[in-house]
């Protein structure tokens, strides 16, 4: 369990501990290790709550034999979907959204990929991000955007990383783009590309 | 900021809407065309009652589509603070006056879905610029209205005309009221909730849409209600190193201007938060009428909003 | 603003490759110098912008100088490499009309001999001519234009312009024209509010500023437009330091020495203005860039002084922030020249 908070770091997105809300409905989305953050909403919310909640469950990228998927259907959910990753849940969750009314609490948990995935989804169908609950579980490694090349590296671990698509080294700056889903990559070697500093895993 | 340039305008025409309620126009000199503006959008009129002057918000209802003229409606209110018996007694056309530009503190969100609006009795004004404008650009929205009665409810006929299917009329004669439960209930998701009215049916909307989960960056309110007469009381300005005496019916921030002390503000009501200022001192109890400050910020004694709020005890001194 | 201004007379001059852009002695002279004191640091610079000084860039409510023409061909130029320069989301069509009309009326206001704007409810005509333009388009009908309102315009007037929806008492960006920046990204950054757009900014944020630059910046309204100055340094006379080309112009940086910084070193300006604009509520932010070359500024002796004095007290983040590390030490050597240690006269104009 990942307890950072990065507050600090204004344009850094702000991750929060998904609480029960006065609503109609809920929409529960989460990732892999999210799962957590499900069942410990679950048993902060007051009876009944599972039943007027949809929950959406992408496994992880390997589908691990870790029983969370188990678990989680014994909560009772009124619907309760599994997919694989984080994006092949995207359809399924555009899907719920379009059917969406106002009165429904959103809740999104998981890795740092997967809530950048998650959350775009829901901007893009006119919620506003402020409105949304999000809880970080799993791994810290971010989805970089080379600022030069606009593509778009996954699972960043070190500092500097290397752009996949255009190989430049890039410095991942603290700078986060909500529309892009990513931070930002910017080349660090530029005024010598001779200098090429040593990597070191930084977001695990 | 200092205080926003004015503009010199005639009223053109004032209309009886019904019994409790003035419809003023005004033009330029000129006739040329006033600025543009969005719907929500308010003026503040400033209004040279004897020796008192009065600068009072009112939202602009005419199209922002056609700026031949502004259009303010104006309900009498008869326990105020006198601003709109005023108008309604004083001003006829041909008279000059002088207003501020428009200003928007409750604009429509345009990213949104759909818009729904909410509006009771005289706080139906904004949304008849906001329907306007949304007709013209585009935009699913409903309007919800609720009036004392057909007698008393104002721009009913010509909403319908306009609006059709889109506007829903309640009629307290009838004892109709609005369903918030159903009707907050079955929003799509992307809608933006507005409402303006009564304090009391403002609260309602705002409660049953926390409890229904809506989150609050959907949900836009503008409170119509002006700054209350109260006892009156002075203030000393610790910057300007003066005294003013607020009478009954006059605010602490006109008290002010009376006395030639350039003070920030931008709605009038308590709204907006540009007329916040610092209590240095204050021996009594402040009575603050605004929706801006935080509860403990109120209860800190160390801010007032000097556009609505006012003070009862021995001595307050404001940084000002 | 009431007398109009006189014409410049247009320079050519490129921003790029050869970098044959100079300024007259007059274009040095008007240059809005961004210090009133020997040294700098972050304050809510916030002021009307209104009053022009005549002879200054703050003479006309949208200034234009002898580069205007220069400037258009390398804006255009910059778009043709990268149309993502010039974005708009998509609730900000109503924003873009409303900075058409307000840099058409302030252009063919301040210079009629260069632009003329006839309006016939909404059938309007514009004609620019520096640019060769003459344009009949329906006001609002975006299929009467070349470009979307805000594209149409920005080509046609210099510096960057951002257009900043306000919602939740919040400013957020969500349109803009941006080719003249000083390392930042459009493309990145747009649909952010203030305070994530300025989340690279060092020492502000702990000092409050932005909170009090926000709260000013939702009062202004209508004819009440404000403004702020803004710097940096650049090394050459180039107007697009973008993050996206940073890995070809970043090597730059280590180029200046003591034999070239006179004149391959700029004192880079910003004059930002902000302006309510009516049918959208959004506000209108300006970034105008003005560059000086050391040399430029060694021709008013008092601006060399105190250039000389805020750039030898400069606190390390700052300079790091905004790049200067590389030459900062080579730039006050060549300006000590310039400073006898006498007091300079207050304010930001030449004495």
């Amino acid at each position: 369990m990942s307890s950072i908070r990065y507050a600090e770091f204004k344009s850094r997105p702000y991750y929060g501990v998904l609480e029960p809300a006065s609503a109609l409905e809920h929409l529960i989305v989460a990732e892999g290790e999210g799962a957590h953050a499900v069942m410990e909403l679950v048993a902060k919310a007051p009876a009944g709550f599972t039943s007027q909640a949809t929950l959406l469950y992408a496994e992880g990228p390997y589908s691990p034999d870790n029983g969370n998927t188990e678990a989680l259907r014994e909560l009772g959910f009124a619907r309760f979907h599994t997919s694989a990753t984080a994006a092949a849940a995207v359809p399924r969750l555009e899907g719920a959204l379009e059917r969406l009314k106002m009165s429904t609490e959103v809740y999104l948990t998981g890795s740092e990929s997967a809530l950048s995935i998650f959350v775009k989804a829901c901007t893009d169908a006119g919620l506003d991000y402020q409105g949304l609950q999000t809880e970080h579980r799993g791994s810290l490694a971010r989805r970089v955007q080379c600022v030069h090349c606009k593509g778009i590296t996954e699972n960043v671990t070190t500092q500097p990383a290397t752009c996949a698509h255009c190989g430049l080294l890039l410095l991942v700056r603290d700078h986060y783009s909500r529309r892009i889903g990513a931070f930002q990559g910017v080349n660090i070697n530029a005024e010598d590309p001779s200098d090429i500093p040593a990597k070191e895993e930084m977001f695990r | 900021m200092s205080t926003p340039a004015a503009i010199d305008v005639v009223v053109s025409e004032v209309v009886e809407v019904n019994s409790l309620i003035k419809r003023f126009h005004f033009k330029r000199p000129d006739g040329a065309p006033l600025p543009a503006f969005s719907g929500g959008a308010h003026i503040i009129i400033e209004m040279q009652d004897g020796d008192q002057t009065r600068r009072v918000p009112y939202s602009l209802m005419s199209s922002p589509l056609d700026t031949s003229d502004y259009q303010c409606s104006i309900r009498r209110d008869d326990e105020g603070r006198g601003g709109s018996l005023y108008m309604h007694r004083e001003v006829v056309p041909g008279m000059q006056m002088t207003i501020s530009p428009p200003a928007n503190l409750f604009a429509l969100d345009l990213r949104a879905n759909k818009h729904l609006m909410i509006a009771g009795g005289i706080g139906i004004t904004p949304f008849l610029a906001q329907s306007s404008q949304l007709e013209r650009t585009g935009g699913q929205y409903e309007l919800h209205y609720g009036v004392r009665s057909r007698e008393l409810g104002a721009y009913i006929d010509e909403l319908q005309d306009r609006l059709q299917h889109r506007l829903h009329m309640y009629y307290d004669e009838h004892n109709e009221a609005m369903d918030f439960d159903t009707l907050l209930s079955t929003q799509p998701a992307g809608t933006h909730l507005y409402v303006c009215g009564p304090a009391p049916m403002i609260e309602k909307v705002l409660d049953t849409a926390r409890a229904a989960g809506w989150p609050e960056s959907h949900v836009h309110f503008e409170h119509f209600s002006k700054a209350p007469p109260g006892e009156a009381f002075s203030a000393e300005l610790s910057e300007s190193g003066i005294s003013v005496e607020v009478a009954r019916e006059q605010t602490l921030l006109e008290a002010m201007e009376a006395a030639g002390v350039d003070a920030p503000y931008l709605c009038r009501g308590g709204a907006c938060g540009q007329c916040e200022t610092d209590v240095v001192e204050c021996d009594g109890e402040i009575m603050h009428e605004d929706f801006w400050l935080e509860d403990d910020e109120r209860a800190s004694g160390k801010k007032i909003m000097p556009c609505v709020s006012r003070f009862r005890g021995k001595r307050l001194v404001i940084a000002r | 603003m009431g007398s109009t201004a006189s014409l410049p007379t247009f320079k050519d001059g490129t921003y790029r490759d050869d970098f044959s852009f100079k300024n007259s002695p007059e274009t040095v002279v008007r240059a809005p110098f961004p210090f009133d004191k020997d040294e700098y640091m972050y304050a809510v610079n916030m002021e009307l912008h209104k009053d022009g000084r005549k002879g200054t860039a703050y003479e006309e409510p949208i200034d234009m100088d002898e580069h205007y023409l220069a400037e258009m061909r390398d804006r255009a130029l910059v778009l043709d490499e990268d149309p993502l320069r010039c974005q708009s989301l998509p609730h900000m069509e109503m924003a873009g009309w409303d900075t058409l009309e307000l840099l058409m009326e302030c252009k063919a206001a301040s210079f009629p001999e260069a632009f003329s704007l006839e309006r016939d409810g909404d059938q309007w005509h514009w004609i620019n001519r520096p640019m060769g333009i003459d344009q009949h388009f329906t006001f609002g009908d975006a299929t009467t234009l070349p470009y979307g309102p805000l594209e149409y315009i920005t080509r046609q007037a210099q510096g960057d312009f951002v257009v900043l929806d306000e919602r939740d008492g919040n400013l957020w960006m969500d349109a803009g024209m941006v080719t003249t920046q000083a390392d930042w990204s459009l493309d990145f950054d747009i649909g952010m509010n203030f305070f994530e757009w300025h989340a690279p900014v060092p020492l502000a944020h702990e000092k409050g500023i932005f909170q009090r630059a926000l709260k000013y910046l939702l009062a202004v309204q209508q004819s009440n437009p404000a403004r702020r100055l803004n710097w940096t340094m650049t090394v050459n006379p180039r107007l697009d330091t973008s993050p996206e080309n940073y890995h070809q112009w970043g090597p730059e940086n280590t180029h200046i020495t003591p034999e070239n910084v006179a004149d391959k070193l700029f004192l880079r300006i910003e004059l930002q203005s902000f302006w309510r604009l009516p049918r959208s509520n959004a506000i209108l932010f300006p970034i105008r860039c003005y560059l000086l070359s050391m040399r430029d500024l060694s021709t008013v002796p008092k601006w060399a002084t105190r250039m000389h004095r805020v750039l030898k007290s400069l606190p390390p983040e700052l300079s790091s922030y905004k790049g200067l590390d590389n030459f900062r030490e080579i730039a006050i050597d060549w300006l000590s020249e310039y400073d006898d240690g006498s007091p300079t006269t207050p304010g930001p104009f030449p004495d």
